[in-house]
């Protein structure tokens, strides 16, 4: 069961988390040299949540299927191919595999 | 709204609307797992409109649906949010400086949004980019979320058709192109992703869902330290 309470306060902890940043930003007067360590940190979250989600579900491993998809996501990136071919190529690699058998 | 359009080129337009179209699968197939797992329909629609970050969402009903109790849902689904900090103010600058915008703007701020931002260095793209991304998402987020609770188990079977696949693609196509442009800033950025990644996924099977993003951080290191050492750089 998820009581209404427990959804309020998931959305209470992520909005503070999000406001935090933009509301505070000019109080503490970040020196550059942060400012550029905390840009470069916002890319390595979200590389890191690229990896772990193509990669992991749960704590194990996601199979091949999804981490195959991906990385056809990522050659393509690369081929300067236009965005909506490459999500759904992507999942139609994941698929397609999962069709033939492949976890 | 109309400058909006006028600032952002149709090839960003058209990413973001495709981002948009990306997450709406993904979002119908989150109401539909909360629905047909046993909970009531208002709970995924409720929660998408107030959290509003779909990774902490399917983290959260995933807990209650395999029997855990409502506050490890809850801290779950903040582990997993708390990236949101330091994504504030690496770009909190795109909400300006008044109150009202910054209290609306930081709830439409997803991982979408800031990898748009972080693509752009010109302030007014950056701006316009996050609100047309924002907006958009919570739109098509929402109504993708009770399309799909509505739907119930009817589109459940999310994995045959390789949606998730979607997101991690999605989040990959707008990251890499600006890891890819050769500089030594960038090395430096490489080598820190790639540790970082590194270590998230070896964590994943150890610690609660959401902490092994976060030490991702750790890769930080190789990028505060000078490019001249090697590294694993990805090129």
């Amino acid at each position: 069961m998820m009581p209404l309470i427990a959804v309020l306060a998931l959305a209470a902890g992520t909005y503070a988390f999000r406001l935090a940043g933009p509301a505070l930003r000019h109080r503490l007067r970040l020196p550059g040299r942060l400012r550029h360590l905390l840009s470069v940190a916002a890319t390595v979250l979200l590389v890191a949540l690229v990896a772990t989600s193509a990669l992991t579900e749960g704590h194990g491993f996601a199979g091949w299927a999804r981490p195959a998809g991906v990385l056809v996501a990522g050659i393509l990136t690369l081929r300067k191919v236009p965005f909506p071919l490459i999500v759904v190529l992507a999942a139609a690699t994941t698929a397609v595999l999962r069709l033939l058998g492949l976890p | 709204m109309h400058s909006l359009w006028r600032t952002l080129d149709r090839g960003t337009l058209r990413d973001i609307a495709l981002v948009c179209l990306a997450d709406a699968m993904v979002g119908a197939a989150f109401g539909a797992i909360a629905v047909s797992g046993g909970l009531p329909a208002w709970v995924p629609v409720v929660m998408s409109l107030l959290v509003f970050a779909g990774g902490a969402q399917f983290a959260a009903i995933g807990v209650v649906l395999s029997g855990g109790a409502p506050v490890a849902a809850v801290a779950a689904g903040l582990v997993l949010n708390a990236r949101l900090l330091p994504f504030g103010f690496a770009v909190g600058d795109v909400l300006g400086d008044r109150w009202r915008t910054r209290l609306t703007g930081a709830h439409l701020m997803t991982d979408e949004a800031v990898a748009f931002v972080l693509r752009d260095g010109d302030p007014r793209r950056r701006h316009a980019a996050f609100w047309a991304c924002g907006l958009g998402l919570f739109v098509s987020w929402n109504a993708a979320v009770v399309l799909g609770a509505l739907a119930g188990r009817g589109i459940a079977d999310t994995a045959a058709l390789g949606l998730d696949a979607a997101f991690p693609a999605v989040l990959l196509a707008l990251v890499l192109p600006s890891l890819t442009v050769r500089n030594l800033r960038n090395a430096a950025l490489r080598r820190a992703s790639v540790a970082g990644a590194a270590v998230a996924v070896t964590a994943t099977p150890f610690l609660p869902a959401g902490l092994p993003v976060l030490l991702a951080l750790t890769g930080l290191v190789l990028a505060a330290r000078t490019p001249a050492a090697a590294g694993p750089g990805v090129s």
